[in-house]
């Protein structure tokens, strides 16, 4: 497994080669081009604010005001990793020819799908500047050093979930069926569209169990929530699991590596 | 030193119930155990324990029918895919060319699916950047190599697919049966890629039907069927072995064939017979298959209008007995039994040696021959004897005959027999030509190899 890994490393460039095809393909021959990476966010997002803040004014605190805002810090990382997983479980079918006509680490795949919406979620990265800077957001600048390490922690948990997830979905096909409607539970189960203190507290314990909970709480407590950040203790120990989560995902992709050319 | 080395690889592919596919996950989580839906209901052994060496420097040829494991052993050698059991150990880089172009997206360019594909086979950029003029030049696409790749003619994207995997510089190329798909300039090409590769000592593993290219390119050749060697050496040999058994299924299934035709014929006959008989003595009768337009395609069959018959076939060895391998030099006798159930005073009997290739080896007839017609009525025997059979080594397809002075067949068998015919030398050709050497001044005995 280990040597597999290293071997990996040595791919990189290949990753990289193909994220940035994977990217250029995708817009070529359409009039807005990578504009449509942000459509998808920023839609949900106005249908959020809507309901939010014109159907259903005062359900939230005043401290997060303006709530817009507050819902992008999460909905950008979370599309990020939503779309990552669903399009990694079916990266190995998509590229099944490859896998069956040439030699090469077939993991390159699943990982090169998710740095392909890392870009995605970068290119997303100014546009959020942009509301902060609008809205005035007391952003702390020694806070926003925390943001690169957020998104490896977040890197890590996504590797190892679309590493297994793929490998998975090549062998049983209704594990995409069931990705996509896990992913809708998921979202409502991250405080995203709400704030995690808003949950009664009984309910709380269950969303401190979703891992993506601390990273989007992560997420708004550096862009959003004025004053520092001190929750790092938790993040860091989240970065831990996702390294465990990583290993354990690759574990899986290399077990089931020898059956994929003949399933896919 | 062995470039590769197979030991005992058996492969045995699983195949499912069209039932699984609809019900995998579930049924596995509620219908009570995953063991059962990973459980295959029927599996396929594509290779059942091959063993062989592959020196380094060597192009060796896989021949065999569809289905006999050739691609599977290729797919294993490149990697993609284990061994059920047994070993494959291979030395160095390899390049594989399953498929050309496989990696490549029809929406970018040429320039960057070079890159990707390079990248795909274990290149650094940096490589691929040194050797990119090479392959544009290769692949004869320096005007077309920044339009995306779906533009290009299925041509262009091979040449392309072929250039990229062949300037990995591999240690061994493995090459699957891509060279049918391409026109005659390209096979050319692909040849002298071939032939440069085995001048600066690499390996090339080809897979392929076409024998020929075997025969006169390959080094050693194996032939695999339904998953076992039946074959491996000297490329000339496996290659004549192979080609032996597959006319003999050719014959067996015509033969088949055959014997139902005649027997529609004997029934037809019999009714038929007295009606037909015009006022000549000429008796019109169908013919079990239809006479080919042009007497020299090796096309198998038996036409005729049987007044006379050949019943039946018998190539005897030096011992007399009947036998399908003979060695060179020794004596080989062709027996006809054939029948006439009216007299006739015309029959010409004739024999055509074939090759492998079809090309006709040697034919007679006792027309031509001193005989001259013969009277038949009933039974009777004829023998043809060959003493010394001076043919090279190979196998060989019969013509036997008997017809009318002008040609008019009555009972015309075409290629249906064959017989092997083997030989310690390693002459080429079609026939041993009689032959001394003489040598005169300064010249005598040297040094062998």
């Amino acid at each position: 497994m280990f040597t597999n890994l290293r071997q990996l490393f040595r791919y990189r460039a290949l990753i990289q080669g193909l994220a940035a095809r994977e990217l250029k393909a995708r817009y070529r021959g359409s009039a807005l081009g990578f504009l449509w990476s942000f459509v998808n966010p920023l839609l949900l997002l106005l249908i959020y604010t809507f309901v939010f803040t014109v159907v259903m004014p005062g359900t939230h605190p005043p401290e997060y005001e303006p709530y817009a805002l507050f819902m992008f810090c999460g909905i950008l990382p979370w599309t990020w990793f939503s779309t990552s997983l669903l399009e990694s479980s079916n990266s190995l079918i998509a590229g099944g020819n490859l896998i069956r006509k040439v030699l090469f680490p077939a993991e390159v795949l699943p990982i090169t799908t998710v740095f392909a919406n890392l870009a995605h979620f970068c290119l997303g990265l100014p546009i959020l500047a942009l509301f902060l800077l609008y809205y005035r957001s007391p952003v702390l600048t020694l806070d926003l050093l925390w943001l690169p390490v957020i998104i490896l922690v977040q890197l890590l948990l996504s590797l190892g979930l679309a590493l297994a997830l793929s490998a998975l979905t090549a062998i049983f096909r209704d594990v995409r069926d069931l990705l996509t409607n896990l992913v809708t539970v998921w979202f409502f189960a991250t405080p995203i569209i709400y704030p995690y203190s808003q949950a009664p507290a009984a309910v709380r314990p269950y969303l401190a169990a979703n891992p993506f909970t601390h990273l989007a709480r992560a997420y708004q407590d550096v862009l959003f929530t004025p004053g520092p950040y001190t929750a790092w203790p938790h993040l860091l120990e989240l970065g831990a699991a996702s390294v465990v989560v990583f290993f354990a995902g690759y574990f899986i992709f290399d077990r089931l590596r020898d059956a994929l050319p003949e399933s896919v | 030193m062995n470039a590769i080395e197979v030991r005992d690889v058996r492969k045995v592919y699983q195949r499912f119930s069209q039932r699984r596919q609809f019900s995998t996950l579930k049924s596995a989580l509620l219908g009570g155990g995953m063991a059962r839906t990973f459980r295959p209901d029927e599996s396929l052994e594509a290779l059942k324990g091959v063993t062989f060496d592959v020196r380094r420097g060597q192009s060796f040829g896989v021949v065999g029918r569809n289905g006999s494991g050739k691609s599977t052993m290729l797919k294993l050698l490149a990697g993609i895919g284990k061994p059920t059991s047994g070993t494959i150990a291979v030395q160095g880089r390899v390049s594989a060319l399953i498929e050309l172009g496989a990696g490549f997206h029809p929406e970018i360019s040429g320039r960057e699916n070079v890159f990707i594909n390079g990248l795909m086979l274990g290149l650094t950029r940096k490589e691929i950047a040194r050797r990119f003029d090479e392959i544009v030049a290769f692949a004869e696409l320096e005007d077309f190599i920044d339009a995306p790749v779906k533009t290009y003619s299925s041509g262009m994207y091979m040449r392309l697919g072929f250039a990229v995997a062949t300037h990995v510089d591999p240690d061994v190329l493995l090459v699957d049966e891509v060279l049918a798909v391409g026109d005659e300039a390209f096979t050319h090409k692909c040849l002298d890629t071939f032939a440069e590769f085995r001048r600066r000592g690499r390996t090339v593993i080809l897979v392929t039907h076409s024998l020929d290219l075997v025969d006169r390119f390959c080094d050693e050749a194996l032939w695999l069927d339904h998953g076992v060697i039946r074959g491996q050496g000297d490329p000339r040999r496996v290659v004549d072995e192979y080609r032996l058994d597959v006319a003999r299924v050719a014959d067996r299934q015509l033969t088949e064939g055959n014997q139902q035709a005649a027997a529609r014929v004997a029934v037809t006959t019999a009714i038929t017979e007295e009606p037909t008989a015009a006022p000549d003595g000429s008796v019109e009768k169908a013919p079990a298959s239809s006479e080919p337009q042009d007497m020299f395609q090796a096309v198998e069959g038996r036409w005729g209008s049987r007044e006379a018959e050949v019943v039946g076939v018998e190539i005897l060895g030096s011992d007399d007995s009947p036998t399908t391998v003979h060695d060179t030099g020794g004596r080989l006798t062709i027996q006809l039994r054939v029948r006439a159930p009216q007299r006739i005073t015309d029959a010409v009997f004739g024999i055509g040696i074939f090759n492998a290739e079809g090309t006709c080896c040697y034919g007679t007839n006792t027309l031509i021959d001193a005989p001259g017609p013969q009277l038949l009525e009933g039974d009777a025997t004829v023998r043809f004897q060959i003493d010394p059979l001076d043919l090279v080594a190979g196998s060989y397809r019969l013509d036997v005959a008997v017809h009318r002075p002008d040609g008019a067949p009555y009972d015309y068998h075409r290629l249906l027999y064959s017989f092997r015919v083997t030989s310690p030398l390693a002459e080429v050709g079609i026939s041993r030509l009689r032959h001394t050497w003489h040598f005169a001044g300064g010249v005598g005995a040297g040094d062998r190899a």
